[in-house]
C-alpha cells in the first residue's frame, strides 16, 4: 500500500514538472504573470509529492517490506536502523529518488526565497529545474521504478553490502547530491539568462548564493567520501583518482571556478558569456557523473548495477539539458558580450587566471578519466589511466593557482598593482622561504615535498595577511582593528577561511604523501613493532560478535597507552569480509592498524600506517566548508540589493 | 558478461580469503629492492579488480603479479625490463602509468595544449583592443549637438 | 576578430559535446566489456609450455602438442563457477564438432580437477596441469575460464574470455577455426 502511495505521488509529481516545465516559459515569453506565477505553486506542490514518494520508500525500507524489490535486494532485517533508511538511497533507484527530491527541495527554495527576482527571469529559472525533474522522473518511471513490487515476496532480504554500512558513507551521497543539483540551479540561471537575452551584475548576484551552497556542499560530499575510503579500506589511502571520483571532482573544480568568475561578473560585469557557460559545463559534468556511475562504460569501484538500456536514458538526458544549451548558447551569447574592461594585472585578471587554470584542470581529468573508453571506442586497443599520470600532470596545474591564489585578493580591481601586492606578502614570502628549508632540515632533499609546504606556508600566510589588510592590523590602532574586523561582511571571513583550508589541505596532501610510513608484518599476541619512533604492542587477539556480524579484534596499545581495536569483519548474510581499520589521531599524524588473516598459532598479518598532517586534509576540507557556510549567511546576499529594476521604474513611467 | 565478471570476483575473493595485499612472506630481502618493488607495483594494474594496482588489492592474480615482479626485480631486470614483462603478457593495459606510444600522445600532450590554449584564450581577451582606443575628439558641430541633447535629458529629470 | 571567427567560436562547445555524446553512445553499443583486457599475444607464437598432466603416468601438455593442427585451448579450473555453466557446451565443441580440445588446469590442486572432470566428463585430448598459475601468466591468462584458438603453427590467434556460450561457439570460436585452419 505505502509502496503504491510512493509510486502514484511520482507520477504526479512527474505531471507536476511537466507543467513546470512549460507553463512559466510560455508565461515569460508572453508577460502573463499568472502563468510565470503557477511556476511558484508548481514548485511548491512538487516538493510536498516528491516528499510524499521518498517518505514512503524510506518506510517500506523501515518496515523492511521485501515484497518492494528494492527492499528485498538492498536491505535485511537485521540490519541496524540507520542503515536501513540510508539504504534507501543506497541503490541506482532509491538514489534517484533522493535526487529528484533534492531537486524539488531547490525548486521550492527559489520559489520561496527568490522574491527578489524579476517575474520572467524567476519563471523561467523554475522552468527548467521543472523540465530537469522531468527528465529524471521519466527516467525513473521508465527504467528505474523505485516501487516495483516482487512476488512472491522474499523472508529476508540480500542486506545491504558490508563497506556502505558506515555512517560516513551514508551521508556522502546526499551531500554529492545537494551540490550537483545546486549546479542545476546555476544552470537553470545560466539558460534562463540566455533565453532572456541579458546578464548582468544583478544576475550575478541572485546566482552566487546557490552556486555557492551547491559548491560548499560539494566539497562536504567528496570530502566525506575520500574520509570514508581512508578509514574503511585499510591502506590509508584517501584518494585513487577513479573515473568516479573524478566525476564528482570535475564539477567540484568547475563550480569553484563559476563562484570566482560570477564575483567578477557581480562587481565588474565582465566575463559574462564564460561565467555562463561554465554553469552549463559545470552541471553537465554532474550529468555526466551520473552517466558514467550508472552505464557501465567504466569499471568503477563505485558504478552501479550496469545497465546499457538506462545508460541511454541517461545520455539522452545529458545530450538535450547540454547540448540544448549550448546551442542556445551558440546562438545567444555572441550578443552578450562586452563589459568593464580590465588590465592583465587586477583582481579581475587573477580571477581570470584561476579560471583558466581550474578550466584547465577539468579538462585534464577529464581526459584522463575518459581516454581509455575513447581509444577503447575509436578500436585503440585497451590502455589505463592510473594515479601516476594524474599527479604528472594534474599537480603541476595547481601550484600556480596555488601562488596566485595568496596574491590575487591584494590587487586592485580594474589594475593592480603586483608589485605592491608581492611586497605586502613579504611575510609570507618569509613563511614559504622557512617551511621550505624546514623541509629540507628534516626530511632531506625531496623536491615535491619542498614545493608542497612552502606553497602551503605561502597561502597560509597570505590569505591572512590580506584579513590583516582589511583590518589595518598594526598600521592603525588596535581599537580601530578591531571595529574593521567586526565590521566585516561574513563573505570576507568566508573567503579568508576557505582560501586558509586550501593551504592546510595542500600541507596535509603534501606531508601524508611524501612521509607516509608503513609497516606489514606477522604478529602473535605480546610481539611488539616500531613505527615513526613509537613501539606498538599487540596484546591479544579475540572475537566480538556485532548486529550482523562477527569479527576477530586485534587489541594494540601504544607507548603512551592509547589503545587501537581493529576488527577483521564477517558480514553473515552476504558472507563478505571487511576490515575496520583502527585510527588513532594526534591531530598532527595518525596512528592506523589493521589486522588481517591469521590464528593463534602463526600469528596475525598486521599493517599498520603511520601518516604525518593527514587529518590536515579533512580539517582544511572543513574549513573550506564552514568558510561556504559563513559566505553563505552574508546578509548581503538576502536582503535584497539586487533590486534591478527598482529604481529607475520609480523615476520614468513608460 | 558482467555477472561472471562479478562471480569471478567473489570466488577468487572468498577462495583466496581476503589477504591483506603485500603479505609479510612476499618481501624481498634487500630493502632498497623491496622498494623498487613497492614503487613498480603501484604502476601496475590489477587486472581483476576495480582500478587498482596490485599493491593495493588483495586479489590471488595481484599476488602472483607482485611475486613475479620481485622475482624478476632479484633477478636484476630493471624497471623497464620488468614492465617490458609484464606489457609482454598483458598489453599497455597493466600499466597503471600509460606508455607514452603514438596512441597516447594526444593523452600525455594534451594537458599542456589544454593550459596553453587556455593561457592563450584569457591573453588573446586582454590584449588591448585598437577598436576600444580613445574616441576621436568632437568637433564643434558635434560638440552643439552633444549639448542641445544633455540639455533636453536634463529637463525632463535624469 | 571577425566575425564569422566569433561565431564558430561559441558554437564550439556545442560541437565538442555533440562529439561527446555520440561517443559515448557508441560506448554503449552492447558486446562491449569494459573490463575485459585484450590479449597482447594474438598472432604471436604461443610461450613454451611443459606442464604435467593432472593423471598419473598420462602425457602432460608441451609446446609440440599444440602444432600440427588448430586447436582449442581450454582454462578452467575446479573452483571456478562459470566453467562448470561452460563445460557442456565444451563437450559438444570436442565432441560434436570434433575440435581439438586441450585443456589447461589453472591454479588447481590436481585431485580436484580430476573429480571434477569425473563429475562433468573429460573432453580434453590432453591437459596440462598449472598449479602455481605461472605458466597461465606466460600465456596472460588473468582469470578462469578462458579459451585461445591457436592455428597448426601454434600461435595464438583469438582469445575468448569468459565462459563459452552456444552462440559464443557459432558465432566466434567455429569461425575462427575455419579461417585458420586453411
Amino acid at each position: 500500500m505505502i509502496a503504491e502511495i510512493g509510486l502514484y505521488a511520482l507520477v504526479l509529481a512527474a505531471v507536476t514538472s511537466l507543467l513546470q516545465g512549460t507553463v512559466p516559459l510560455i508565461g515569460a515569453a508572453r508577460q502573463r504573470l499568472a502563468w510565470m506565477e503557477f511556476a511558484d505553486r508548481a514548485a511548491l506542490a512538487q516538493l510536498l509529492l516528491v516528499a510524499v514518494s521518498f517518505g514512503c520508500l524510506v518506510a517500506v525500507f523501515v518496515q523492511s517490506d521485501f515484497s518492494v524489490r528494492l527492499v528485498a535486494a538492498n536491505s535485511h532485517t537485521a540490519k541496524p536502523l540507520l542503515y536501513k533508511i540510508a539504504g534507501a538511497w543506497g541503490n541506482h533507484e532509491g538514489s534517484l529518488l533522493l535526487w529528484v527530491l533534492i531537486l524539488a527541495v531547490f525548486g521550492a527554495a527559489v520559489a520561496s526565497f527568490g522574491r527578489a527576482l524579476p517575474a520572467t527571469l524567476k519563471a523561467r529559472v523554475l522552468a527548467v529545474q521543472g523540465l530537469i525533474g522531468l527528465g529524471f522522473h521519466s527516467f525513473m518511471l521508465a527504467t528505474s521504478n523505485p516501487f516495483a513490487r516482487l512476488d512472491p515476496a522474499p523472508l529476508d532480504g540480500n542486506d545491504l553490502n558490508p563497506l556502505l554500512q558506515d555512517p560516513g558513507l551514508a551521508f556522502h551521497p546526499p551531500m554529492l547530491y545537494l551540490g550537483y543539483v545546486g549546479l542545476s540551479v546555476a544552470y537553470a540561471f545560466a539558460v534562463a539568462a540566455l533565453i532572456e537575452g541579458r546578464v548582468d551584475p544583478a544576475w550575478a548576484r541572485w546566482v552566487r548564493p546557490w552556486t555557492l551552497a551547491a559548491w560548499t556542499a560539494l566539497t562536504a560530499g567528496i570530502a566525506l567520501g575520500s574520509w570514508w575510503a581512508y578509514y574503511e579500506l585499510g591502506w590509508g589511502g584517501w584518494w585513487f583518482w577513479d573515473p568516479v571520483e573524478n566525476a564528482s571532482f570535475m564539477p567540484w573544480l568547475m563550480a569553484t571556478a563559476l563562484l570566482h568568475s560570477a564575483s567578477v561578473v557581480e562587481k565588474r560585469d565582465a566575463l559574462k558569456s564564460w561565467t555562463i557557460l561554465l554553469a552549463i559545463i559545470a552541471f553537465g559534468l554532474s550529468l555526466m557523473g551520473t552517466f558514467l556511475v550508472r552505464s557501465g562504460v567504466l569499471t568503477s569501484v563505485h558504478a552501479f548495477a550496469s545497465d546499457p538500456g538506462r545508460g541511454l536514458f541517461v545520455l539522452m538526458l545529458l545530450a538535450i539539458a547540454v547540448g540544448g544549451a549550448l546551442a542556445l548558447y551558440a546562438v545567444r551569447a555572441p550578443s552578450m558580450a562586452g563589459g568593464g574592461l580590465f588590465q592583465p594585472v587586477s583582481r579581475e585578471g587573477a580571477l581570470l587566471l584561476n579560471n583558466m587554470l581550474l578550466a584547465a584542470a577539468a579538462a585534464t581529468v577529464f581526459l584522463g578519466t575518459l581516454y581509455p573508453l575513447f581509444l577503447d571506442v575509436a578500436g585503440g586497443g585497451a590502455v589505463s589511466v592510473g594515479p601516476p599520470y594524474f599527479q604528472a600532470t594534474f599537480v603541476p596545474m595547481m601550484i600556480p593557482l596555488v601562488l596566485a591564489a595568496a596574491v590575487g585578493p591584494l590587487l586592485a580591481w580594474k589594475r593592480g598593482d603586483l608589485l605592491a601586492a608581492l611586497q605586502r606578502l613579504w611575510l609570507a614570502g618569509i613563511a614559504a622561504a622557512l617551511a621550505a628549508l624546514a623541509t629540507l632540515w628534516l626530511k632531506g632533499v625531496a623536491i615535491g615535498p619542498v614545493i608542497g609546504m612552502a606553497l602551503a606556508a605561502w597561502l597560509g600566510i597570505g590569505a591572512l595577511t590580506e584579513w590583516a589588510e582589511r583590518t589595518r592590523l598594526l598600521r592603525a590602532p588596535l581599537g580601530e582593528s578591531v571595529r574593521r574586523a567586526r565590521h566585516l561582511p561574513r563573505a570576507a571571513y568566508g573567503m579568508t577561511l576557505a582560501h586558509l583550508g586550501v593551504a592546510v589541505l595542500v600541507a596535509g596532501v603534501t606531508a601524508s604523501t611524501a612521509w607516509k610510513e608503513e609497516r606489514v608484518l606477522r604478529m602473535k599476541p605480546g610481539d611488539s613493532v616500531e613505527i615513526a619512533g613509537t613501539t606498538l604492542t599487540l596484546e591479544d587477539v579475540e572475537p566480538v560478535v556485532g548486529p550482523n556480524y562477527t569479527a576477530m579484534q586485534g587489541r594494540f596499545v601504544t607507548e603512551r597507552g592509547a589503545v587501537l581495536t581493529p576488527q577483521r569483519r564477517s558480514y553473515w548474510v552476504q558472507g563478505t569480509v571487511t576490515t575496520e581499520a583502527a585510527i588513532r589521531t594526534s591531530g598532527l599524524a595518525d596512528l592506523h592498524a589493521v589486522v588481517g588473516e591469521g590464528d593463534g598459532t602463526a600469528g596475525w598479518v598486521v599493517r599498520l600506517y603511520h601518516q604525518p598532517l593527514v587529518p590536515w586534509i579533512w580539517a582544511g576540507a572543513l574549513m573550506m566548508v564552514v568558510g561556504g557556510l559563513l559566505s553563505l549567511s552574508d546578509r548581503r546576499l538576502r536582503v535584497g540589493a539586487a533590486r534591478r529594476a527598482a529604481a529607475p521604474a520609480g523615476a520614468a513611467r513608460g | 558478461m558482467m555477472r561472471w565478471i562479478g562471480a569471478l570476483l567473489l570466488g577468487l575473493m572468498l577462495l583466496a580469503g581476503p589477504a591483506l595485499a603485500v603479505q609479510p612472506g612476499e618481501e624481498l630481502a634487500d630493502a632498497a629492492q623491496e622498494a623498487r618493488a613497492r614503487a613498480l607495483s603501484r604502476e601496475i594494474r590489477c587486472l581483476v579488480c576495480q582500478n587498482q594496482s596490485i599493491d593495493e588489492s588483495e586479489a590471488d592474480l595481484a599476488r602472483d603479479l607482485r611475486l613475479i615482479l620481485r622475482e624478476r626485480i632479484a633477478a636484476g631486470d630493471s624497471d623497464a625490463q620488468v614492465k617490458d614483462f609484464l606489457v609482454a603478457r598483458y598489453g599497455d593495459f597493466v600499466l597503471l602509468d600509460p606508455p607514452v606510444k603514438p596512441k597516447t600522445w594526444l593523452l600525455w600532450f594534451g594537458p599542456a595544449a589544454i593550459l596553453l590554449i587556455a593561457l592563450g584564450g584569457a591573453w588573446l581577451y586582454l590584449r588591448p583592443r585598437p577598436a576600444l582606443a580613445e574616441a576621436a575628439p568632437l568637433d564643434a558641430a558635434e560638440r552643439a549637438r552633444l549639448d542641445r541633447l544633455l540639455a533636453e535629458d536634463g529637463e525632463e529629470g535624469a | 576578430m571577425t566575425q564569422p571567427l566569433r561565431f564558430a567560436l561559441y558554437a564550439l562547445p556545442f560541437l565538442a559535446v555533440t562529439a561527446l555524446v555520440a561517443w559515448f553512445a557508441l560506448a554503449l553499443a552492447p558486446g562491449r566489456d569494459p573490463s575485459a583486457v585484450p590479449s597482447a599475444l594474438i598472432d604471436k607464437p604461443a610461450p613454451q609450455i611443459d606442464l604435467p598432466s593432472i593423471y598419473e603416468g598420462r602425457p602432460g601438455l608441451r609446446s609440440a602438442d599444440l602444432k600440427g593442427r588448430a586447436t582449442v585451448v581450454n582454462v578452467f579450473a575446479s573452483w571456478c563457477v562459470p566453467c562448470r555453466a561452460e563445460h557442456p557446451v565444451l563437450t559438444q565443441l570436442a565432441k560434436g564438432h570434433g575440435v581439438p580440445l586441450i585443456g589447461f588446469n589453472w591454479k588447481d590442486n590436481p585431485e580436484a580437477a580430476r573429480a571434477f572432470l569425473e563429475e562433468l566428463g573429460d573432453p580434453f585430448e590432453r591437459i596440462g596441469s598449472d598449479p602455481s598459475g605461472r605458466a597461465g601468466i606466460d600465456w596472460g591468462v588473468y582469470g578462469v575460464p578462458e579459451t585461445y584458438i591457436l592455428d597448426a603453427a601454434g600461435r595464438i590467434r583469438y582469445k575468448h574470455v569468459g565462459p563459452l556460450s552456444a552462440e559464443d561457439v557459432e558465432g566466434a570460436i567455429l569461425p575462427v577455426l575455419r579461417q585458420v585452419s586453411r
